[in-house]
């Protein structure tokens, strides 16, 4: 049984046991290695993604219940070469200390831009609010965000 | 007799009835009360604390706060089948507030349902219950609420339907509900049976939600079988034995939120046990004793568990739930949460309450050791159904419920947390 899922705008049929969550998927199978596993139980955020234009913790997205679903992860953005409007704002900020939360971080971040380009700092903390940093970096966090939505870094 | 005579009658009998009936209640309307201007002189610490316990106990805060607004600043919307209530300022503010209430007002709206200018009250607010508190209780509520923070802060407009935005027709529901005065109060609250019983029927009105209430509002006889309330199901308090709850399991909910062998309380319940958690633990456990007391004799089903299959919920339950809800999970073994197969929310006769978890999950509060993430944005109702027919057959060897997709449907519209 294959299950078919776009990830990053191409089409795959997938053959991985339907209960696989969709970060063991895009780690192991796709080597997407952008999303991290951080608790496992949907209180990091650390393996945030989109599905269907929406945050999803996918650390606890069944494979199940994907088919002709689309997802994005953090590089569908952009990568070193050429980083997406809100990666490079990141970039700019020096928003990542460990770095192990960013990429969580900058999906979630992404969803809100992609439904409110233009957003005011309540939502962009009440958006954010899942996703935790250890290091404390929340202020170059929110600096980045504010900057791609104002126009993105150079 | 015509026709057309025949309805000329009616017409006018109509009209005559609804003027005796306009004429009756202007008759019966109660007076406006004078507003007070002198402050009240400010009651001692003991006053005060013993007023938080009865405003604890009653769940003022519950409904008379929204949201994340200001306490008791009112605004909350409570949603009922003939529309939207929001509830009212009770924050001493002499404009949009009670500040300018006297005591003897401010029992009258308890005892009676009627606000000081002598308009009547919506029984969401449940004078029904309160009309039965002791005068040294309504007293000492005032108290308390007379030394808040003022909030200047009017709620919205009510949303209802006509003809119930008109308030004087409540004068006829009072007649039906409404047993003014302490006639029943009990005579003593010198045991715990007895003290519970106060904070159950009275203070705590545990009947407005755990009723139901008939198509006119008025609460179900006998009580305590089970309601519905914002989606929610308020189970059967008198099952729960039949459901093995014993008195240590309902203090450990009712005070903390979280019985490790039934589960987290969720929905309307969760700000209702954060009002029990600020009360005298012996309050908690009278209120126990009394609901273990009023147990109806459990009836005896076949028990019929359904065979288990290889439900398409089970990868679903694999990726999604088990790394806290499986027996080895470390969720389980540390932090003392429940079995699936023993949960009030997969054990219910409605999916209601199983769905909202799933969908809306448990928000995270400071404070609380209850966390549950949401799952609407990545299962479908369709999805949500396999995912019930599997914990239910597999896990709680109960037979699935009916119309869960549907249902599913239905809740995720309605009440977003």
């Amino acid at each position: 049984m294959t299950i078919r899922v776009t990830i990053n705008g191409k089409p795959h049929a997938l053959a991985s046991d339907p209960g696989t969550p969709l970060l063991y998927v895009l780690r192991n199978e796709l080597r997407l290695n952008g999303a991290k596993y951080g608790c496992g139980m949907g209180q990091c955020g650390a393996c945030t993604v989109i599905v269907d234009g929406k945050p999803a913790f996918s650390c606890l997205t069944p494979l199940a219940a994907l088919e002709g679903r689309a997802v994005r992860t953090v590089e569908g953005l952009g990568n070193v070469e050429k980083p997406g409007r809100l990666q490079a704002a990141f970039i700019k900020h020096q928003a990542a200390q460990c770095g192990y939360c960013i990429a969580g971080m900058i999906m979630r971040a992404q969803s809100l831009l992609d439904r409110i380009p233009y957003p005011t700092d309540a939502q962009i903390l009440a958006h954010l609010e899942p996703n935790l940093c250890r290091c404390g970096t929340h202020h170059r966090i929110l600096a980045a965000v504010r900057d791609a939505a104002n126009g993105g870094a150079p | 007799m015509t026709i057309r005579s025949t309805l000329r009658l009616a017409g006018a009998l109509l009209a005559a009835g609804a003027v005796l009936l306009l004429a009756l209640y202007a008759w019966l309307r109660p007076a406006p009360l004078a507003l007070t201007s002198a402050p009240a002189p400010t009651p001692s610490d003991a006053v005060i604390a013993a007023g938080a316990r009865v405003v604890a106990l009653g769940d003022c805060m519950v409904c008379h706060t929204a949201g994340q607004g200001p306490a008791y600043a009112g605004g909350f919307p409570l949603r009922t089948p003939f529309g939207t209530i929001y509830s009212t300022n009770i924050t001493p503010d002499p404009e949009t507030g009670i500040g300018r209430w006297s005591l003897h007002a401010f029992r009258r709206a308890m005892r009676e349902g009627v606000s000081r200018d002598g308009h009547l009250l919506y029984p969401a607010f449940p004078y029904i219950h309160y009309t039965r508190m002791s005068d040294r209780d309504i007293d000492l509520a005032y108290q308390y609420l007379m030394t808040r923070t003022p909030v200047k802060q009017a709620p919205p407009a009510n949303e209802l339907m006509f003809p119930l935005n008109f308030r004087p027709l409540l004068a006829f529901w009072n007649m039906l509900y409404l047993e003014p005065g302490t006639a029943a109060l009990p005579a003593s609250q010198s045991t715990p049976r007895e003290r519970g019983r106060y904070l159950v029927n009275t203070l705590g009105h545990c009947a407005s939600c755990h009723s139901g209430l008939n198509p006119i509002g008025g609460e179900r006889r006998p009580p305590f079988k089970g309601g519905q309330i914002d989606g929610w199901d308020a189970p059967d308090l008198t099952a729960l034995a039949a459901n093995a709850w014993s008195h240590a399991n309902l203090v450990d909910y009712l005070r903390g939120g979280l019985s490790p062998a039934h589960g987290a309380a969720k929905g309307p319940m969760r700000p209702v046990t954060e009002r029990l958690a600020e009360v005298p633990r012996e309050d908690v456990e009278a209120i126990a004793t009394y609901l273990l007391s009023i147990q109806a004799a459990p009836s005896v089903k076949p028990a019929t568990a359904p065979a288990p299959t290889i439900a398409p919920g089970q990868a679903l339950f694999a990726a999604a739930c088990a790394a806290c809800h499986t027996e080895a999970a470390p969720m389980m073994r540390l932090a003392g949460r429940p079995s699936l197969a023993r949960s009030s929310a997969v054990r219910g006769d409605s999916p209601a309450n199983f769905i909202q978890t799933v969908l809306h999950g448990i928000p995270w509060q400071a404070g609380s050791p209850v966390y549950m993430p949401p799952f609407a944005d990545t299962l479908n109702d369709e999805q949500v159904a396999q995912l019930a027919a599997y914990v239910r057959i597999n896990i709680a060897a109960k037979e699935d419920w009916r119309g869960v997709a549907a249902t599913s449907a239905k809740l995720r519209k309605e009440n977003q947390p």
